[in-house]
């Protein structure tokens, strides 16, 4: 099967004012297949958000480049939807007008808009927030709205950037849950970095791990567990073997950043 | 008292006006009880008298007119020209390069300093008085609108980018509504400084305007006469003011919340 996404020798280097280089991501190829949920595992500065930002459009690679459906990826479009860790919903705007956002920028008509999102308000259980604004929501309800927004776009693959990495435990496990209840449903191609182990394997079908700066990929793993998945296959055996797996070889990894940072 | 803790708004407004009453207690007490010379410092009550005058018997009601209308025009043909020319630079980093230099050099020009050129230029007529408060007014605006817009915050124009608007919609959709509470509240304060511009502007070569009316006092002594014209452009000041933060707030709600 051809790969929806193709990643083909990524490398991407940053230049300081004072000409010193850093490699934050070296030679990655990574193939995403349509439908597939692909989590990103890595410590922190890996270069993990790195590779979804080049993904993104949002910054550009030293060199190799990012193929969407065969197609060179230059620049930021409407096909490839992000969630960012950061609460990034319009604050001018309603939750509604949040999630019509990209459906107004293509021209849709209103009442074509509208139906659209609030058909993904329900999904995201937010009904009876339409009309308040981003200000007045709690995080979780902010990045359910991010999400729906991203969504009612109707990309062809959905980036998430650590997107429930400010939320507390307890929101963060019904967000997991919620999105991987979206994903069944819509069958949607996800592509999602995350540091926590146990949302990469509760959430992905597949689990790819990342070296320590300059990030590449160490290990690509397929998740054996069926979907659709209760929060109970959390204490299963599979989940833990594949747990202990990878947190051995992140933890080689944390290791070897903070190795690099004493010595370097 | 503790910091940063808020107050009711029925609080606030009563030590709002009860500042008011403490500067006329503290005036009246210097004046009636002959602290002060009547030359130096008329007291309240022939203030509001001659006041009275002046609008019943000398038409000052005509001048405060002109004044108004002075400050609003001014101040609508800088907002004007402004905008389009902070947005550019906020938004554009080569625009911005371009002008920014020569205008923040221009904001430190003394706008008072223009009034013996642009009498020159001018006349001593109405343009010669929108000149000053355009000069005063305009080169201020534009900076504070163009880093209020470059200040946009960068993951709103990542967002917006990812669901898929160009540059022009980047504009439009992102940077104009996010600045726009920031811009209306420069808008309010560059308001303020304008109606200093247009006094300065009516004590030299003006036959009308509330600053030609204390020109003419000063030639008389008649402080209380001044005090009333200074009073009266303090209030509507105030009243521009607060008008302008209603609308503020009427216009942008989302704006208000989380304070």
């Amino acid at each position: 099967m051809t790969p929806i996404l193709a990643v083909r020798g990524l490398a991407r280097t940053f230049t300081s004012r004072d000409g010193s280089a850093t490699p934050a991501l070296r030679a990655t190829d990574l193939d995403v297949a349509e439908n597939d949920f692909v989590t990103i595992l890595g410590p922190s500065g890996c270069g993990k958000s790195t590779l979804l930002r080049i993904v993104a459009g949002l910054d550009a690679p030293t060199s190799g480049e990012v193929l969407l459906d065969g197609r060179r990826i230059e620049g930021p479009g409407a096909d490839r939807g992000m969630v960012f860790q950061s609460y990034t919903l319009f604050p001018w705007l309603t939750v509604i007008d949040n999630i019509c956002f990209g459906l107004r920028e293509r021209g849709v008509a209103r009442v074509e808009q509208l139906a659209i999102a609030n058909g993904f308000v329900a999904k995201v259980g937010l009904v009876g927030f339409e009309h308040h604004y981003p200000k007045q929501l709690s995080g979780g309800m902010q990045q359910r709205t991010a999400i729906a927004r991203a969504l009612a776009n109707g990309p062809r693959i959905l980036l998430m950037d650590e997107p429930f990495g400010a939320l507390d435990h307890q929101t963060r496990e019904l967000m997991q849950e919620l999105l991987l209840g979206i994903w069944e449903a819509e069958k949607k191609t996800v592509l999602f970095v995350t540091h926590d182990i146990d949302e990469a394997v509760f959430m992905g079908s597949r689990v790819v791990v990342m070296s320590a700066r300059p990030g590449r990929i160490k290990l690509d793993r397929a998740v054996p567990i069926a979907h659709p998945r209760h929060y109970s296959v959390k204490t299963t055996a599979a989940f833990s073997e594949m747990k202990a797996e990878l947190t051995e070889q992140v933890r080689v990894e944390v290791r070897a950043a903070q190795a690099g940072a004493v010595a370097g | 008292m503790k910091p940063l803790t808020a107050v009711t708004p029925g609080t606030r407004l009563a030590l709002g006006i009860a500042f008011f009453v403490v500067f006329v207690v503290g005036w009246s007490i210097a004046t009636f009880g002959g602290f002060v010379s009547k030359t130096f410092l008329a007291d309240p009550v022939s203030m509001l008298r001659s006041g009275w005058t002046l609008l019943a018997n000398q038409g000052f009601g005509w001048d405060i007119g002109w004044t108004v209308w002075r400050v609003f025009g001014g101040f609508a043909i800088a907002a004007l020209l402004a905008l389009p020319l902070g947005v550019a630079m906020g938004a554009y980093k080569p625009v911005e390069a371009f002008f920014e230099p020569f205008v923040s050099f221009a904001r430190y020009l003394p706008a008072s300093a223009f009034i013996p050129l642009l009498i020159l230029w001018a006349g001593i007529g109405e343009a010669q008085k929108l000149a000053l408060i355009f000069i005063g007014s305009f080169f201020q605006l534009v900076l504070m609108i163009a880093v209020i817009v470059g200040n946009t915050r960068r993951d709103l124009v990542e967002a917006a980018y990812t669901l898929g608007v160009g540059d022009r919609g980047l504009i439009r959709r992102v940077l104009l509504p996010g600045a726009a509470p920031e811009i209306a509240e420069a808008l309010r304060m560059v308001l303020g400084w304008a109606w200093t511009y247009v006094i300065v502007a009516e004590l030299i070569g003006a036959s009308t305007g509330i600053g030609h009316m204390i020109t003419d006092s000063q030639a008389l002594l008649a402080t209380d006469q001044i005090i009333f014209g200074i009073i009266v452009i303090g209030v509507i000041g105030l009243i521009s003011d607060v008008l302008f933060a209603w609308l503020n707030r009427r216009l942008y709600p989302w704006a208000q919340l989380g304070r």
